[in-house]
């Protein structure tokens, strides 16, 4: 990676003089049993080339047959994003050569997706933002490449190795209108759009949706106006954006860019970028030339795909609950103030603690684990909140022990250090670090004794009626214990020796 | 009708890897063009109320339902392959044609 000479302009200073246009394009990869045109497994983790057949191989004389459970969900994403759904519709090659594409076509939709003309709205603190979906079409995976060399990356490689078992698993690539307007909040806007995205996609069951393994994929396109101006300025389209974060910093970072082009009297390239996750900088891809001249043409091997207007609406009776309509649902139910919803839609938790209160915790327990204890350990490290490691089964199952009074707040905290530090389950991490309050009556009477003996001042005032003091007891007994012991029984054994 | 230029020749013979001399250019150019007139003819007998047709039969919606079948085994597989290592595919340097 060559290091950037360009010269950045402050985020603040930018927004002085231009206004953002953003544009998103997200690839879902489909959960489907089988890949878009052959009935291979798209079973993750299978050794390589073992879910391959002569169709996704692209080998002579092999024909495709789509998979009616990709188009099913084609049109369950289009119908969640407020989309027109195609009465008639075809694929299409896009031409292109490259190893990952073993057919030196990709199965594509062109100009006819099945999907068009639908809207999203965005919620960035407390306001709403209407992104315009431009289309949601149907196409294929390609395989994946590793590459030989001493750097490691496609830049210097010696050679290449491909599996092509997820060459062919089915994606839906959705493509936003320019977002414009959003100015200061673009790069909110930009992660709020596809963290909303992301879990609508979770609730219509349709994909993973997990950007770390791939599932969920966002290109983000940004260009820089003039305040004032009506033309849309020439855009760049950062790629390996792979985290709700870097899609905040990829944006951040291409406005300071492209503003300090512009401020020198400088063009930008209409390239494609690529963001380093490490350094949060983008750096220049392959440019778009006529190397990239797709000759789209529809696909010869597959006919049209007509959903019947009764088909659509049987798939429209499917979908889950509007979010929007939801999130005021949940809120309401939960008893969360408008601030509390805020934060923890904000912080990509709104599923997690939904799923957590399904498993039997109270809304304000669930609501402390995930916002007040796990989300500030994501911000520490960087990750998603979702990708810890912690499940909310886990914070229900820890809840559940405090609940119990088997842990008090103090030790689920180190419960929650042994989860994050992958040490196994909540019982498992309790009994390997000898965590638990200890119930023997024994034990905690012989602490209390011990502390009223080392306090003889404390001890006084409480048996001259000053119940407060016991505060102070209390906290030498749980000193003692190591933390390891319920802090209101803890109060009631030292007021009855002392009262 | 249309006349395929030197360029478009070099253009296309770029996007399809295929490496062509001066000579050949020249050579392809008219021979893509009479190639493009007999299929242009068919213009010739379509009103303008015939829509551009891309598939011969009058079938819409024919799907396979979401069951998995058999793959082949990763030795059939890279049994045409050139080169094999670490069971996969092994290919020339990707970027070196850009770099």
């Amino acid at each position: 990676m060559s290091a950037t000479t360009e010269t950045l302009v402050d985020f603040d200073e930018v927004l002085t003089r231009y206004e953002p246009a953003l544009g998103l394009e997200v690839h879902v990869e489909l959960s489907t049993a089988t890949k878009m045109f052959c009935g291979c497994s798209t079973a993750f983790g299978a050794e390589p080339n073992t879910q391959v057949c002569p169709t996704c191989l692209g080998l002579p004389g092999s024909m495709p047959a789509v998979n009616r459970g990709g188009v099913e969900a084609a049109i369950r994403i289009g119908l969640a994003l407020n989309c027109e759904i195609a009465e008639w519709c075809r694929f299409a090659r896009k031409n292109y050569f490259y190893p990952d594409m073993p057919k030196n076509f990709q199965t594509s939709q062109y100009d006819e997706p099945i999907a068009f003309e639908g809207y999203m709205d965005v919620e960035v603190d407390g306001e709403t933002f209407r992104v315009g979906i431009e289309r949601a079409h149907m196409e294929e995976d390609t395989g994946k490449s590793t590459h030989v060399g001493t750097t490691g990356r496609i830049q210097g490689a010696d050679y290449s190795l491909v599996d092509y078992n997820r060459a062919g698993i089915p994606l839906i690539e959705i493509v936003t209108k320019p977002i414009t307007g959003a100015g200061a909040k673009a790069p909110e806007v930009a992660r709020a759009y596809v963290q909303q995205l992301r879990e609508l996609i979770v609730a219509l069951g349709v994909s993973e949706a997990r950007m770390d393994q791939g599932n969920l994929r966002a290109d983000v396109n940004l260009s820089l106006a003039p305040i004032g101006a009506e033309k849309l300025g020439t855009r760049t389209e950062t790629k390996n954006v792979n985290s709700f974060r870097s899609v905040e910093r990829a944006v951040r970072f291409e406005m300071s860019r492209h503003a300090g082009i512009l401020d020198a009297g400088g063009s930008i390239l209409q390239e494609t970028r690529h963001f380093h996750e490490d350094s949060g900088i983008t750096t220049s891809g392959r440019e778009k030339s006529d190397a990239e001249d797709y000759r789209y043409f529809p696909e010869p091997d597959l006919v049209p795909v007509a959903p019947s207007r009764e088909w659509v609406e049987e798939l429209r009776g499917t979908l889950p609950e509007n979010p929007t309509a939801k999130r005021a649902r949940l809120q309401a139910e939960w008893g969360f103030t408008d601030l509390e919803m805020r934060d923890t839609v904000g912080a990509g938790a709104l599923g997690l603690v939904e799923e957590t209160i399904a498993l039997g915790s109270a809304p304000q327990a669930a609501r402390k684990w995930w916002l007040g204890e796990l989300a500030r350990r994501a911000n520490d490290t960087g990750a998603e909140i979702s990708e810890l490691g912690v499940s909310p089964a886990d914070v229900a199952a820890v809840q559940k022990l405090v609940d119990a009074g088997t842990l008090n707040d103090k030790l689920a905290r180190q419960v929650f250090d042994g989860l994050l530090a992958g040490e196994g389950t909540p019982d498992e991490i309790i009994a390997a670090r000898g965590l638990g309050i200890v119930s023997d009556d024994g034990a905690l009477s012989a602490a209390v004794d011990k502390a009223i003996e080392a306090n003889p001042d404390v001890a006084q005032k409480i048996r001259d009626g000053k119940v407060a003091a016991a505060g102070a007891l209390i906290g030498s007994v749980m000193k003692e214990m190591r933390g390891q012991a319920d802090a209101g029984k803890v109060r009631e054994l030292i007021l009855a020796k002392l009262t | 009708m249309p006349d395929i230029t030197r360029d478009e020749v070099a253009h296309l013979a770029a996007l399809s890897r295929i490496d062509l001399s001066d000579a050949e250019l020249d050579h392809m150019a008219p021979q893509l063009s009479v190639i493009l007139d007999a299929v242009a003819s068919i213009t010739g007998v379509v009103g303008d109320d015939v829509p551009a047709t891309s598939h011969p039969l009058p079938l819409t919606n024919v799907f396979r339902e979401d069951v998995v079948t058999p793959s082949l085994t990763a030795e059939q597989a890279l049994s045409g392959a050139p080169e094999v290592e670490e069971q996969r595919f092994a290919v020339p340097r990707i970027l070196g044609e850009e770099a």
